[in-house]
Order: structure tokens, then C-alpha cells, then sequence
């Protein structure tokens, strides 16, 4: 029975049933990773719904802001400071190695991170690691003696420079 | 007792005298009706993997009386679990008890593996169910992590802040994955529904069919791993006891005991419970999980990507490649396979954990001091180079043992136990040795400085 039955379906059926067999799979690895798309975007984070982006912080007028010092705004989670030479530069309170929350040290002048010992400098500067990169930066604008934080706008940056800071 | 039972030498079945009862009947599908007589001596697993399910099923007890209680959302969440503490009868037994199962079933897991490797229990044909294994160890560490963020408390919060944060050194995608796990980019709501799903619905059931699966696969094999020679040729795997009560009795036993030392620990010590969570203020020192706190110790050393990346992904790598490196030499079944093999497994593991405590009080004052070779990049010069010598004294470690006439299984084993050994001082230290700012310190110096 065999003998007569396999040479009359060889030619045929093996190339029918492995291209069906095949477009199984295929459209089984397709559902599969549709699957996978749904899952994730219905996970993905919504943009407005992050804990960190609140807005526009007004911080207060320029004059209350002396020079040299350093004040902290724990709603937005960052520290405004105010340079020697008068500027303005908004450090997240983010480190930027495990994201621990810096406490800023007026005695010593840095901000020493409490989870792995990290030490930045008032312009967020790495003291010693293992943080990898400067504090993060808000941008900063300065109207009409107003000065304002974008908390929504994080700026990533390897080290400090000047351009980074907001004079009057 | 049950060799001395003439029957069991035949090695046939014994026929019972009276019919099974139906739990009899439902233990009898997860064991065979007879065992090896041998195979039901403590030494030859010490009950670990049984211990582990017994941790399991109180896990599964206690947990479902703390969600009748419990609330999962940031402005819930801790005003639930204090008052269980301190309101709800029993609430802080219950709590207590699953607070510390949770964390012995990491250890006894964990202690389980050890106890596989050493008696050869991961070659083949037990390959298959190493790796099962290994996946069953993923997830109990990860029930273990999700359900610590569930309190809400100073320490779940930032615990975890550091533990997810660990996930943005992944090259190209570590800030998708890290969003991906928090919900967003920092620990808010989203993350708490998501830990809270994984960790009574998702986790629990991978587990429980992981499970069946690793048992399936212990009973298909014939059982544990036996050391050659306890049978002759007509029955090589030696006299055979009635399952029914040698076994069954010896592991209830072995469960009231376990059972007992959890409660007993729930009833006089109790889980900590801090300060509601406050993203504003990281407690000093703020430390993940202990069983993560080796990757922790190893971030203060060594370049995050290094740390938190490729050294555990190749350790996960080297645990599931472990049955092959043995090119399929036959394990003698024995503890550390000769005592030779233990000799070495000894040696290695004391001058693992010697060095890798002289490699942390070296690097102590370096790590503040300007860098070696500042020309290279970061990654090269505190993740590549560390991560490169460590993988030489390794390597070194298995040709010692190799000129000391170990065999290859005795060989591989010794660099295991380098390696282990290693990173539990690292998890010690990161533990009981560091306090304020992660500086070095006495265990009891750090506990004053931990609640701030």
C-alpha cells in the first residue's frame, strides 16, 4: 500500500504540505511578535505621565539668589546655584550613577552621593566616581528678574562648560 | 530501618500489603513506588530542594493573607502595611514569616544549586534540568525583588531605585529597559502596579509550572545523583526501599523543620519597616536587596557597565554553560567528586575570598585618588582592565589545579569555588562592612548611621 501511495504523492503534496507547513510558522512568529508589539506599547510609558516632568518652576527673582550659594527645590528635584561670577545653572538631584537623591554639603561644598560615595562639585562637576557624568542640567531662563526652571527639558552632558551657564 | 526490610534487597517493587490511600496515590505520581535505599541518606542533598518547595507553599500561604490586606498604590500602599503591623491580629507574624521565607528561599535555592554542582548533579543527562533550574533561581531572586518594593517604605523605594538603575549601563537599550521596568523615569505608580502584578499573579505562576516541570524531570532521570558503587551489576542503583513511608516520612520531617525554624524566626524578629517612601531624601547609606548588594560592592570598584552588565551576564552565561565545559566526563557522584576535588575546592575558595577582600581594602583609598592611566577611557580603565585580571587569576586558578592532578571536573569546580567564594565576601562587605557613604565600616557603627 505504501509503495503505491508514495510515489503518486511525492511529487505533489511534500511541496504543498511544507510551504503550508512554512506559512504556519511564519504567520506563528508573526502573530507571536504582534503579540509582543501589543504587550509593549500597551506597557510603554505615557508621556505625560512621568514623575519627573512637572514644568516650568518659577524659582524667585535674581536678587534673592546670592552669589556662591547653593539652594535646593525638592518639588522639582533639583538645586539652583548661583556661581561666584553671578550665574545660573539648575542641577538635578539625580546621580547620574544609580539615581540616588544628593544631599548638598555647604561645609564641604559638594554634593556627596549616598548610595556609592560619588562627590560632585557645585557646578555638578565629577569629584571622584564612579559617577559617570556631570549632574544633569534644567534649563534656565532668566525674564524680566524672574528666574524659571524647565524641569520637563532634562539636559544630559559629559562634563561642565561655560556655555551651560544662564547669566542675567 | 526501611533497608533492613527483607523485601527491599530484590529490587522489584514490593507489592504494599494494603491498598494506597488517595494522598498516598498523589504522592506516589510525584515519587516512583520504590527509591534507591541510598538515596534517602540527608548527606546526599540535605533536603534543600524539598526545603524549597516547603518555603514556597508558605510563601504562597502567607502572601495571599497579606494581599486580603494590602493595597497597591503609592498613597495606599504603606498606610496598609503598618496598620497589618500594628493593628491587624497576627499581622505582623504573617508578615514576618513571609518577610523571611522570602529571603530563605533566595539562600536555599541558592544553596541548592551549590549542592547540585557539587555532586555532579548538573552533567548530563541532569543537563536539561540545571537549566530548568537555573530559570527557577532567576525567579525566585525576582519574586523575591518585586515583592520589595510592596511596602513602600524608605528602604523598598530606594532599594530599588539603585537595583533598576543598574539597568541604563546596558549598551543601546538600557534606557528603554530601565523606563520599561519603572513605567517611566523615575519609581512612581506605574512601577508599583507593575512589580505588584509580576509579583502575586505572573512570577508565582511561571514558578509553580517551572516547577512541575523541574520535578517531572528529577523523577524521569531516576532521581538524585548516586555515587558510583552503591549497587552491583544486577542492580546498579543498589537496594530499593518502598517510597511509601522511607521517603515520605523523612520529608515531613524535613518540612515540619523547616516550617518550624521560619515561624520561630517570624515570632522574635521582626521585617523592617521604615520611613514612608520620600524620593526627595536617599537614606545614608541606601543599599539594594542583599542579594543583589555583591553587584552593589562590585559598582563601587568597577565601571558600572562592567559591574552591573557584563560581569553578570557573563556569570549567568559561564552557571548554564557549566554542565558542557565538562566535555562529558562522567561525575563520580561523590561530594566534590574525590577528596582530592575537595581539597582544591577548599584551597580555591579560601584564596578566592582572601583576595577579593585584600582586592577591596586595596582599592579603598585608591578609588578616591586620581586615576591610573587617565588617557583611557573610563570603561577601559575601570571596567575592562579589573574584569580582564579577574578572568586571569580564574584561568590560573583551574591550570593550578589542572598541574596539582585535578581532572577536568575537579578543575572546573575549583575556579567555581574561586569565583563563589569571591563574590560572597563582595556580598558581606556590601552588607555588614559599609556604612555612612558607602565607606568601610563596622557592622555596628553602620547600623547606628542606617536610619537616619
Amino acid at each position: 500500500m505504501t509503495a503505491r501511495t508514495t510515489p503518486a504523492n511525492e511529487p505533489a503534496a511534500p511541496g504543498r504540505r511544507t510551504f503550508l507547513d512554512r506559512l504556519w510558522k511564519a504567520l506563528g512568529i508573526l502573530a507571536a511578535l504582534e503579540a509582543v508589539a501589543v504587550v509593549a506599547a500597551y506597557l510603554a510609558p505615557r508621556k505625560e505621565g512621568g514623575g519627573g516632568g512637572t514644568g516650568t518652576v518659577v524659582a524667585g527673582p535674581v536678587a534673592e539668589f546670592t552669589p556662591a550659594s547653593v539652594r535646593p527645590f525638592p518639588a522639582g528635584r533639583f538645586y539652583l546655584v548661583r556661581l561666584a561670577d553671578g550665574g545660573f545653572l539648575a542641577l538635578s538631584s539625580k546621580c547620574t550613577h544609580l539615581g540616588c537623591t544628593v544631599p548638598w554639603n555647604e561645609k564641604e561644598k559638594t554634593f556627596p552621593c549616598p548610595c556609592h560615595a560619588s562627590t560632585f562639585d557645585m557646578r555638578g562637576d565629577v569629584l571622584s566616581p564612579p559617577a559617570p557624568r556631570a549632574l544633569d542640567l534644567f534649563p534656565v531662563v532668566i525674564e524680566a528678574g524672574i528666574v524659571k526652571v524647565d524641569t520637563a527639558r532634562r539636559i544630559e552632558r559629559a562634563r561642565f562648560e561655560p556655555g551651560q551657564v544662564a547669566y542675567l | 530501618m526501611a533497608a533492613g526490610d527483607p523485601r527491599a534487597g530484590q529490587g522489584a517493587a514490593p507489592e504494599a500489603g494494603r491498598r494506597p490511600s488517595g494522598f498516598s496515590n498523589l504522592v506516589l505520581h510525584l515519587h516512583p513506588r520504590v527509591v534507591p535505599a541510598d538515596s534517602l541518606r540527608l548527606s546526599r542533598t540535605f533536603g534543600l530542594g524539598g526545603a524549597s518547595l516547603v518555603l514556597f507553599l508558605l510563601l504562597a500561604a502567607t502572601g495571599s493573607l497579606l494581599l486580603v490586606a494590602y493595597e497597591p498604590s503609592p498613597e495606599r500602599a504603606y498606610g496598609t502595611v503598618a496598620a497589618l503591623v500594628d493593628e491587624v491580629p497576627f499581622g505582623a507574624f504573617v508578615r514576618n514569616a513571609h518577610h523571611w521565607a522570602a529571603n530563605g528561599l533566595v539562600l536555599v535555592t541558592f544553596l541548592h544549586l551549590l549542592r547540585v554542582f557539587y555532586r555532579g548533579g548538573h552533567l548530563a543527562p541532569r543537563r536539561g534540568n540545571w537549566l530548568v533550574g537555573i530559570a527557577l533561581l532567576l525567579l525566585v531572586v525576582a519574586s523575591a525583588f518585586t515583592g520589595y518594593l510592596l511596602p513602600w517604605d524608605q528602604l523598598a523605594y530606594w532599594a530599588v531605585t539603585i537595583s533598576t538603575g543598574m539597568l541604563e549601563y546596558v549598551p543601546l537599550v538600557g534606557g528603554a529597559l530601565l523606563r520599561a521596568a519603572r513605567g517611566g523615569p523615575d519609581i512612581g505608580p506605574t512601577t508599583l502596579a507593575r512589580f505588584f502584578v509580576l509579583h502575586v499573579a505572573i512570577l508565582p505562576v511561571a514558578l509553580l509550572l517551572l516547577l512541575a516541570f523541574h520535578f517531572w524531570l528529577v523523577r524521569k532521570v531516576g532521581g538524585v545523583v548516586l555515587p558510583e558503587g552503591v549497587g552491583d551489576a544486577a542492580s546498579p542503583r543498589g537496594p530499593l526501599v518502598p517510597t511509601s513511608p522511607g521517603l515520605t516520612r523523612r520529608e515531613g520531617v524535613a518540612a515540619l523543620v523547616v516550617l518550624a525554624a521560619v515561624l520561630l524566626l517570624a515570632a522574635v524578629a521582626d521585617a523592617p519597616l521604615l520611613a514612608q517612601a520620600n524620593p526627595g531624601m536617599s537614606p545614608n547609606p541606601a543599599k539594594a536587596p542583599w542579594y543583589f548588594m555583591g553587584v552593589q560592592e562590585l559598582l563601587v570598584h568597577v565601571h558600572p557597565l562592567f559591574a552591573a552588565v557584563v560581569v553578570p551576564a557573563l556569570a549567568l552565561l559561564l552557571l548554564a554553560a557549566l554542565p558542557s565545559l565538562g566535555r562529558g566526563a562522567r561525575t563520580t557522584g561523590r561530594w566534590f567528586e574525590s577528596p582530592r576535588g575537595a581539597r582544591l575546592a577548599l584551597g580555591s575558595g579560601v584564596a578566592g575570598a582572601l583576595l577579593a577582600a585584600g582586592a577591596i581594602l586595596a582599592n579603598e583609598p585608591l578609588r578616591r585618588a586620581p586615576p591610573w592611566l587617565p588617557r583611557l577611557a573610563p570603561a577601559i580603565r575601570g571596567g575592562l582592565l579589573p574584569v580582564l585580571a579577574a578572568g586571569v587569576v580564574v584561568a590560573a586558578v583551574t591550570l593550578l589545579a589542572r598541574r596539582r592532578g585535578a581532572t577536568r571536573l575537579e578543575a572546573i569546580q575549583a575556579a567555581f569555588t574561586f569565583a563563589v567564594a569571591a563574590f560572597a565576601v563582595l556580598t558581606v562587605t556590601g552588607v555588614l562592612f559599609r556604612g555612612q557613604g558607602m565607606a568601610l565600616a563596622w557592622p555596628w557603627t553602620a547600623r547606628a548611621g542606617e536610619i537616619p
